[in-house]
């Protein structure tokens, strides 16, 4: 179809490439090539398929400016920085479809590099809570169709996740909640009163830094020990701390999310252990499961790929020539606040605006190679730029919505710039012509995939 | 190629350790072949290995990784010029499985339980694993739509539901998993027996199984209906095994083979009533395996060491984790299933470990007939697999059990007749239970023998059968087993002496039934109103895209002449 005849076709049942509620009911106009409508979209996930203005041709900087180059220079030139570094860092992975994901993997393991995702600044703690706990889940259907109780833990999904409660959680009909959101009740735990708390039936607002205290004053509740609990904790009075417990207990099926409140907020992963072991425990008297609320709309699939493929869900190590996952050593900024990374390609994501200042500072010491539809802060450190494809609009591909479920992303226009998978695919090739026989004896064999 | 002077084992085709020249051409065994020449003689031949019944993909694999990066790191292992690096002892990184397969011999291994949602998720994972063939299994025991159709008794459109199921899931057959227990398991809750109603669904454990195992039979499945049984793992269980298998006594088989395959019987053999009277009931067992001949099991054999439990039956593992105070991980998946993760290690000082690893030997031994009883370990749950050979030299010698039994708590000796079992197998019952049996059951005609026209999957051991004698040489048997001379799959050599040569492609197996088409449009008017009303996805987006399948080896099944039929 050409772009001139502006033909008009609609395209539903369509998958948000936004956040990890990957809400698949989205309903795209479009004309010509161009998506012109997003219906039973939120705002932030309409805007997302919209799209803005985007990075037109790849770049290498040269004299201090980006200059435009062919793709095949481009890769050329991050093959060699690759190849090149010591200890390479690929990062990033949220916002991009699994099969992308599987080829930086490979990468990764070519160049004898370190692989993290945007996990490890945010939900990561969440992962090693999980390690120690083991995590009591569903899918979010089971939620929808069965919890009488939500419980929302340092997260807003009012404003972050906000077709949540319509789909998922506290507003939706389900088979053992037709009545919605009047069939249940909402707690919501927070240091300050955000939108979702005003949602709330009952809000408790703590201390900073405060969860782990909050959650073990919980525990003591429901273990029966409520005599040892002091008389506030995190600035709660210890009797809203019961009701609180016992709101939990009395809940027929109960679902608690929580976000970066919890794994970013002092205690971090132990806070996070410690709602795991609360819903543990609850099981003991009713039917409790536990989600992250997960942000980019596939850093649920970075986790599993990477977990399938090597066996640990994030900040593997591959310089020793096998995977290696020790967080606190491993993990993106662990390496470049110890200036232990002597290049970093940054794919669908944008650490330049989210690591911490010093960690930016060391990121724009070392060669950085950027794969993205867009412009970001990260594009002003980068030596290397190379835009790709949107992904779940402009190709196709999987994506883990926050409870683990895999759903396909689809195609709806056609796109000038090679998918994701299509440049690291070329970066792969590139690796294999540098390093010549040498890397042959060496490399992977992808056919093994 | 050639491979030559091997003493074959190939049951299936009559032939019990005879020395035959095997000659395989484009992937299959022929007649005449040139080429390549393997020299065999005087080894060990059998078929590729078949795993009927093995946790390998999926959802509850990768939670098990997820929750255990210990046990990643037992299994490091780096890339060479053919491999991706490995990681993992009872649950390994994808390729692990795959290599680690091929040097055992083996050659297939499905899957034994897949959600119908979560099914993409367990083809990203099959499609991962290199060089065997595979499948899954689909999940149906606790499916609002199945007890739907069992309350209304309408079997035809149970049919097309699980047809549509096994196409959605580009599944193989029909896995039941402590039926209606997954539903319950939705509020905290269990059934407790087969009688024993579902909550909120009106319908009876027994009537989803027996329904599930005649819609299996009039679709003509290659596959029997795959059962874990209510209660499996508690004392005083076998009384639901004995009682669930006689639901299936008058069903009559559409194929060749049995009307129902019971998983991992170890779990389901137990007497006593409490762990403190635990003890074992697999002669029972094996007694109702002996008089009927319409019912298969694998052992689900248990071994000391560590193991990471997963199963869709939840409660189970809820259970397991209250009472080892460990880790626990569940996972319910809305209108279908449940499922649990728990990791632990079985000790040969604790009687009721000790007690089960001896009723699977027991259920193996006392089961004469090998067709009808096949070796696993239910990898993950029971063992890893790459444990097979440890299982095999015990069945192989009475010596090395009892050197076992006398290592062990000694309530096993005590509470279960192992140590009066004098058989000991030999290599043609072994070739049966770990190849030949396992494909048979299974329904995959050029799987598990070695006639012209079969998969040119073959496995040569390092070991000399006339000469090693299984039953006091038992480490040579273990030794052998563990690491092939050569394993051929399709054809190719991909692995020699413990070292991966080649990593080829493996496909995936999986059933088109047909039903007639106002069955299905019945059907589809029940699926509408769930997708509308009670799934959190489209029903657009549910089924498995052929993306995800790009090797597939479709079976067709389906009772209806062809133009009758829904696409």
């Amino acid at each position: 179809m050409s772009g001139q005849e502006m033909k008009t076709r609609v395209e539903e049942d369509v998958l948000c490439s936004f956040c990890g509620c990957l809400c698949d009911d989205l309903v795209v106009e479009i004309e010509g090539n161009k998506v012109k409508n997003v219906r039973h979209a939120c705002r932030l996930g309409a805007s997302k398929l919209m799209g803005h203005e985007r990075i037109r041709t790849p770049m290498i900087r040269k004299n201090g400016k980006l200059e435009e180059v062919s793709y095949q220079e481009a890769y050329d030139r991050a093959a060699q920085i690759l190849v090149n570094a010591k200890r390479p860092l690929l990062y990033g992975w949220a916002s991009t479809v699994c099969e992308a994901q599987k080829k930086g993997i490979l990468l990764t393991e070519m160049v004898g590099g370190i692989l993290d995702s945007t996990a490890t600044v945010c939900h990561g703690p969440s992962i090693l809570g999980i390690e120690e706990r083991g995590l009591s889940g569903a899918t979010l259907g089971q939620i929808k169709n069965r919890a009488d109780l939500i419980v929302f833990w340092g997260c807003n999904p009012a404003e972050a996740h906000p077709k949540h409660g319509l789909r998922y959680s506290t507003n939706v009909c389900g088979f053992f909640t037709p009545e919605g959101r009047k069939g249940r009740k909402v707690l919501v735990v927070d240091v300050r009163q955000t939108r979702t708390a005003k949602n709330a039936d009952k809000f408790i607002m703590i201390a900073t830094g405060s969860d782990f205290e909050v959650l073990s004053a919980l525990r003591m509740f429901v273990a029966g020990k409520g005599e040892f609990v002091p008389e506030k904790v995190g600035g709660v009075p210890k009797e809203e701390l019961f009701e609180a417990a016992d709101m939990m207990k009395a809940a027929k099926f109960g679902a608690f999310f929580f976000g970066l409140g919890i794994t970013h907020s002092r205690g971090r992963s132990k806070n996070v252990g410690n709602a795991l072991a609360l819903i543990a425990e609850l099981n003991a008297h009713t039917k409790f499961v536990v989600m992250p609320m997960r942000g980019h709309y596939n850093v649920a699939g970075i986790g599993q790929v990477a977990a399938w493929e090597t066996g640990f869900p994030m900040s593997i190590d591959f310089s020793r020539g096998t995977a290696y996952f020790n967080p606190g050593e491993t993990a993106a900024c662990d390496v470049l606040s110890r200036e232990d990374t002597d290049a970093v390609m940054v794919v669908a994501s944008d650490p330049a605006s989210n690591f911490p200042r010093g960690i930016v500072e060391n990121l724009a010491k070392v060669p950085v190679i950027q794969i993205d539809p867009y412009e970001n802060p990260t594009t002003l450190l980068a030596e290397v730029v190379i835009p790709s494809a949107i992904a779940g609009v402009e190709c196709e591909g999987t994506a883990y919505r926050m409870d683990g479920l895999a759903l396909r992303m689809k195609k709806l226009v056609n796109s000038p710039h090679p998918s994701d998978e299509g440049v690291l695919n070329g970066i792969i090739e590139s690796v294999k012509k540098l390093r010549g026989t040498e890397a042959e004896a060496k490399a992977p064999n992808e056919a093994s995939a | 190629m050639i491979i030559r002077g091997g003493i074959v084992y190939d049951p299936a085709n009559g032939i019990f350790g005879e020395e035959i020249d095997l000659c395989i051409d484009r992937g299959r065994i022929v007649e005449d072949a040139k080429g390549e020449e393997i020299d065999a003689h005087d080894l060990l031949v059998m078929a590729g290995g078949v795993d009927a019944h093995s946790h390998i993909a999926g959802a509850k694999v990768n939670a098990g990784r997820i929750m255990r990066p210990d046990d990643a790191r037992l299994g490091m292992e780096q890339a060479t010029a053919v491999c991706r690096p490995s990681t993992g002892y009872t649950v390994p990184n994808c390729y692990a499985i795959g290599y680690r397969y091929a040097h055992l011999g083996y050659t297939t291994a499905f899957e034994a339980a897949t959600p119908i949602l979560e099914s993409r998720h367990t083809h990203e994972e099959l499609e991962e694993i290199p060089i065997i063939d595979k499948g899954a299994l689909t999940l149906f025991g606790s499916n609002w739509e199945v007890m739907q159709c069992v309350r209304e008794n309408d079997l035809k459109k149970l049919a097309a539901y699980v047809a549509w199921g096994l196409r959605a899931s580009k599944g193989y057959g029909v896995k039941i998993v402590n039926p209606g227990g997954g539903e319950a398991w939705g509020f905290g809750a269990n059934v407790k027996g087969i009688y024993d109603p579902v909550p909120n669904f009106d319908v009876t454990p027994a009537e989803i199984m027996k329904s599930l195992a005649q819609v299996n039979e009039s679709l003509r499945l290659p596959h029997s209906i795959h059962v874990h049984f209510n209660n499996l793992g508690k004392p005083g269980n076998y009384t639901t095994a004995i009682e669930s298998l006689d639901l299936f006594k008058d069903i009559k088989p559409s194929r060749m083979r049995q009307v129902v395959h019971v998983a991992h019987m170890q779990f389901s053999a137990y007497g006593g009533t409490s762990w403190k009277d635990f003890k074992s009931e697999a002669p029972a067992i094996a007694d109702y395996f002996n008089k009927n001949h319409f019912c298969t099991m694998d052992i689900g054999q248990i071994l000391f060491g560590s193991a990471t439990t997963m199963t869709a039956d939840a409660p189970l593992e809820y259970g397991n984790a209250h009472l080892l105070h460990t880790k626990w991980s569940n996972h319910d998946i809305e209108l279908e299933e449940s499922s649990g993760v728990v990791p632990l290690v079985y000790l040969r000082k604790n009687p009721v470990n000790a007690i089960q690893w001896a009723i699977g030997m027991e259920l193996a031994l006392l089961t004469k007939d090998p067709w009808n009883v096949i070796l696993t370990t239910d990898h993950p749950n029971g063992s890893p697999f790459v444990n097979y050979p440890e299982v095999v030299s015990l069945l192989m010698s009475k010596v090395k059990r009892q050197e076992e039994l006398s290592n062990i708590h000694e309530l096993a000796s005590k509470r279960t007749t192992l140590t009066g079992i004098e058989r000991e197998m030999d290599w043609c019952d072994i070739a049966i239970m770990t190849r030949a049996a396992p494909a048979k059951i299974l329904g995959l005609e050029d799987k598990g023998h070695l006639g012209v026209g079969a998969d040119a999957d073959v496995a040569v051991y390092d070991l000399r059968p006339e000469e090693v004698d299984p039953s006091t040489q038992h480490d040579l048997v273990k030794k052998a087993l563990a690491v092939a001379k050569y394993t051929i799959k399709g054809g190719v050599l991909a692995s020699r002496d413990g070292e991966i040569m080649a990593a080829p492609v493996g496909r995936t197996f999986w059933v088109d039934a047909s039903v007639a088409k106002e069955d299905e449009e019945r059907m589809m008017e029940d699926l509408k109103e769930k997708f509308d009303r009670y799934y959190s996805i489209k029903l657009s987006n549910y089924m498995v895209q052929d993306a995800y399948v790009p090797n597939p080896v479709v079976i067709k099944a389906g009772a209806l002449p062809v133009e009758e039929v829904a696409p």
